[in-house]
């Protein structure tokens, strides 16, 4: 089974019904995508699809037919994605552990819609789970983000 | 609080020891310091003044912050302390966790665990909290917890800077031939200002940590801080927005095991009956073995990889024999209730309550039974550990919050000596209190037993992880208070029972240790309120459930905060008097307090007219030395109770980075109120009946309130940070609620009575 991620090809041996996560973890080693909850219930595991957020622990590696783009894929240390930048900036993390997921949802919604509204973050970001509670932060970095985008920085 | 005399015929958990001489017996070894752990593994060029500096010749220097970075910011305020003394920049030091060592001993964590409140500075509560110090060191515990890694850390770390600075400047001194009162510094380096030679910090390193380490060193004065007291960036940021490998979860080793547990979801009980033959054939599974730990008996599946464990761990059919407690919640909760008719332990007793209720006229009184339940931590990430047993030595990556213990016990499982364990300390995906226990530890160190020498990292599924955990003990409370002719309590008796999380914790990981005493984190956030009523009495009773209960984000002060303050509400609105007024009276002798409910009051604009359908609520408590008032506006939406704001004042005491205080009390506010709002552990068949976050979730996004946060500087010693905003949130809320409704919900979660939007 072959498998494009973050723009390298990867050769794996994997039970299709294996979840993405578990492919990209195990087999890839990209540990950027976290295990939470294996039901899509908390988003830790998010990753893009064909630029569109899934959640790699409920998608069987079988059925992805698209590039997977995880948080290793859009940025370095030393040349943050806006979204990354921002969140420096507002020192959002806490424990971190959900920030992955966090950072790839708020990456597709800012592809999706320049400007968001408290309510468009809402409906975005509703399926990430962060117990250390960093949402206040969380809603400033996403619109210090677009602020960044459309600065084109 | 009970008379000295009252605590002098009585003994309490830890405490014990102190009281009964073992400061005395212990004072030598109190003295000796600890062996220097980075004194072992030196790189080359490298000098180390103390455990928590190193300085290479290349001018790296390192700093140790030998506490468990969870979230809270702790790896980067203890870096700031030395930094400080050190005059250095944070962006110019390297900071590690450093390894497992009793040098790293945590001495606060246990200094408020005698029976004392912290506005309590008698000359008995003085010693025995020194005391208790002095036992922290004995006992020698590496960890995180407590709110206690701040005050403890912050005369060690700010010497340990100190003096690293004092001997590169004598050394410096040497080598340029001049006077040491002639240097100054600056980014690392020393400048001899009149001659313009310089030497960096590194260019003396290994002469000055080659001298005799100074008896004294002076600390700056907080006016010459140029760190401290500032916020700061976070060191660990930049790797948390990365996706950075730093999670124990992340851990990758060549010819590297994965596999995962299936443990009894009865805890303790063993399993009657076993089929594994189907699990061991599936594809990818290496070997399954029997695990037994004193955290309970069952299985470890050794896969190729994580999912192929999870899978077979699913397809273990196994019977397990009944469990030692009641099946189920209603039966659990009846026992709490028995124990609450039994007599208890009196950590506060002024006046004589039972006089002043003797004659009480059925008018002037005020009753109310209270029940929270058991709440599980639900870490972001899943309980998990890597172990390699290779060649008689044990190596261990996991996230903790004791290292030392995990060493301990890790060494004791597997039956070696502990100085042929590794303990290596990643961050952790979250705490609250889950990663001081051991059972993942141990888990994965048995089951590297089984491998050949191959490291197996060990992930726990969410479900288990959620199924065995040490929960926050549930707890039960039965209260009165009787109003004087102004509406103001006389006479205040709170009777809480709970099952005694120091009794299962040692049953865990010192099962030869019995429990002596009364637990006093039954009591906590009770019985040592900064509040003067003639008549107070807070009486806690040990239920005996031994479902496995242990710390949580402030643990008794999360039950007891909401029993204490939610009852003070209710004694408000009986007395006809305003909730915030009648505290204000009550704390006259604590003016630390009532500034703090004074702050809080003004930030929410406390007492002007809302608009219909929203309403206010307030809270105090006084926890691990932070004082801290919450007050949270609900408003009445169609689709549910929505937490419209949250405002938080918060004495510290000393406020050493004023921005990660803010996202810690912000954070705790969010810990409590997703616990008030919907959080419940529950049991059928003497099985936890929850297993994922959809029946155990958190608040979300777009339930989040917004925040405004004060932190205040009034009271002379320093208060923990951490856990503090959790006790008010949940009180603050249900009192919000009985504004808004009329409905005054005396059992948690408040989902049961009430929706949230």
């Amino acid at each position: 089974m072959r498998l494009t991620v973050d723009g390298q090809s990867f050769d794996i041996n994997a039970d299709p019904d294996m979840p993405l996560l578990w492919a990209l973890r195990d087999l890839i080693g990209k540990t950027g995508p976290k295990y939470g909850c294996g039901i899509a219930a908390c988003g830790a595991c998010t990753v893009h699809v064909d630029g569109q957020p899934v959640r790699s622990c409920s998608l069987p590696v079988g059925e992805v037919s698209g590039a997977v783009t995880t948080i290793e894929g859009i940025g370095t240390a030393d040349k943050l994605h806006p979204v990354q930048q921002a969140w420096l900036e507002e020192q959002v993390a806490q424990c971190g552990y959900c920030q992955a997921g966090q950072i790839m949802s708020a990456v597709a919604l800012l592809d999706e819609v320049a400007d968001p509204s408290d309510a468009d973050i809402d409906n975005a970001m509703g399926g990430n789970l962060c117990r250390c509670g960093t949402y206040p932060k969380i809603r400033s970095a996403i619109k210090k983000a677009a602020a960044l985008k459309t600065a084109g920085l | 609080m009970a008379s000295v005399g009252k605590i002098a015929r009585r003994t309490f958990l830890i405490g014990a020891a102190a009281v009964a001489g073992g400061v005395a017996v212990g004072y030598y070894y109190y003295r000796k310091p600890f062996p220097n752990p980075l004194e072992t593994d030196l790189g080359k060029d490298e000098a180390t003044f103390n455990p928590y500096v190193k300085i290479g010749a290349d001018n790296t220097i390192t700093i140790v912050a030998p506490r468990a970075e969870m979230g809270q910011g702790i790896s980067t305020t203890l870096a700031v302390m030395v930094a400080e003394e050190l005059d250095v920049g944070l962006d110019q030091v390297k900071v590690e966790p450093g390894p497992a060592s009793y040098a790293y001993y945590n001495a606060a964590i246990l200094e408020e665990g005698g029976p004392f409140a912290f506005f309590d500075e008698s000359m008995t509560a003085q010693a025995v909290r020194s005391g208790l110090g002095v036992v922290g060191k004995l006992l020698a515990i590496q960890a995180t917890g407590g709110s206690a890694s701040v005050r403890d850390g912050f005369d060690k770390m700010r010497q340990a800077g100190a003096a690293a600075r004092h001997l590169l400047i004598a050394a410096a001194a040497q080598k340029l031939g001049v006077a040491a009162a002639d240097l100054e510094r600056a980014n690392g380096s020393i400048l001899h200002k009149a001659s313009g030679k310089s030497l960096t910090y590194g260019a003396v390193a290994a002469a000055a940590a080659a001298m005799a380490p100074p008896a004294e060193v002076r600390l700056k004065d907080r006016a010459d801080w140029k760190l401290l007291g500032k916020p700061q960036k976070r060191i660990d940021m930049l790797t948390k927005v990365t996706g950075a490998p730093i999670f124990g979860i992340d851990v990758r080793l060549p010819d590297m095991l994965y596999g995962t547990v299936k443990m009894s979801p009865r805890f303790w009980a063993k399993p009657v009956k076993a089929d594994l033959a189907k699990a061991e054939k599936m594809p990818g599974v290496i070997k399954i073995v029997a695990l037994e730990t004193n955290y309970g008996h069952g299985f470890g599946i050794i896969a190729e990889n994580t999912w192929a464990a999870f899978k077979a761990a699913d397809a273990i059919d196994a019977q397990w024999a009944d469990p030692e407690y009641p099946l189920s919640s209603a039966a659990i909760s009846d026992v709490l209730k028995q124990a609450l008719g039994t007599n208890g332990s009196a950590m506060r007793d002024n006046g004589d309550v039972d006089t002043a209720f003797a004659d009480a006229p059925r008018e002037r009184m005020v009753e109310a039974d209270y029940a929270v339940p058991y709440l599980a931590h639900a870490t972001m990430e899943p309980m998990n550990a890597t172990a390699r047993f290779k060649d008689g030595a044990l190596d261990i990556w996991c996230g903790n919050q004791a290292p030392t213990l995990v060493r301990q016990l890790c060494a004791n499982a597997v039956g070696i000596e502990q100085d042929k364990v590794t303990v290596h300390t990643t961050f952790m995906g979250g705490g609250f209190g889950r990663r001081v226990e051991m059972d993942y530890a141990l888990c994965a160190a048995l089951m590297a037993k089984a491998t050949g020498g191959r490291p197996v990292k060990v992930t726990w599924t969410r479900e288990e992880d959620m199924r065995h955990d040490a929960y926050r003990p549930a707890a039960v409370g039965k209260f009165q208070a009787r109003l004087g002719d102004d509406g103001m309590p006389v006479a205040v008796d709170l009777k809480i029972a709970s099952p005694s999380m120091i009794a299962s914790t040692l049953r865990r990981l010192f099962p030869s240790i019995s429990p002596l005493g009364p637990d006093k984190s039954i009591v906590d956030g009770a019985y040592d309120q900064p509040y003067t009523i003639p008549n107070y009495r807070v009486s806690g009773v040990a239920a005996p459930v031994s479902i496995p209960v242990g710390s949580w984000r402030s643990v008794g002060s999360s039950i007891n905060g909401f029993f204490h303050e939610g009852f003070m509400d209710e004694i408000a609105t009986a007395g006809k008097i305003d909730p915030v007024e009648m505290r204000k009276r009550l704390m006259a002798a604590y003016p630390a307090a009532v500034k703090v409910v004074e702050k809080v009051a003004a930030m929410a604009k406390w007492g002007e007219a809302l608009p219909a359908g929203k309403a206010k609520g307030m809270a105090f408590t006084l926890s691990f030395g932070s004082w801290v008032g919450e007050i949270i506006q609900v408003a009445d939406t169609p689709a549910g109770i929505r937490i419209e704001k949250v405002w938080i004042a918060a004495d510290v005491g000393t406020a050493l980075d004023p921005g990660i205080i803010e996202a810690q009390l912000i954070s705790a506010a969010i810990y409590g109120l997703s616990a008030a709002m919907g959080q419940e552990i529950t049991f059928a068949d003497g099985m936890v009946e929850q297993s994922n976050f959809h029946d155990f979730d958190a608040m979300r996004i777009f339930q989040c309130p917004v925040f405004e946060v004060a932190i205040l500087e009034n009271f002379h010693k320093m208060g923990g940070v951490g856990e503090v905003g959790t006790p008010p949130a949940a009180p603050a809320l249900a009192n919000a609620i009985f504004a808004l409704t009329g409905k005054r919900i005396r059992t948690l979660p408040l989902s049961k009575t009430v929706a949230f939007a």
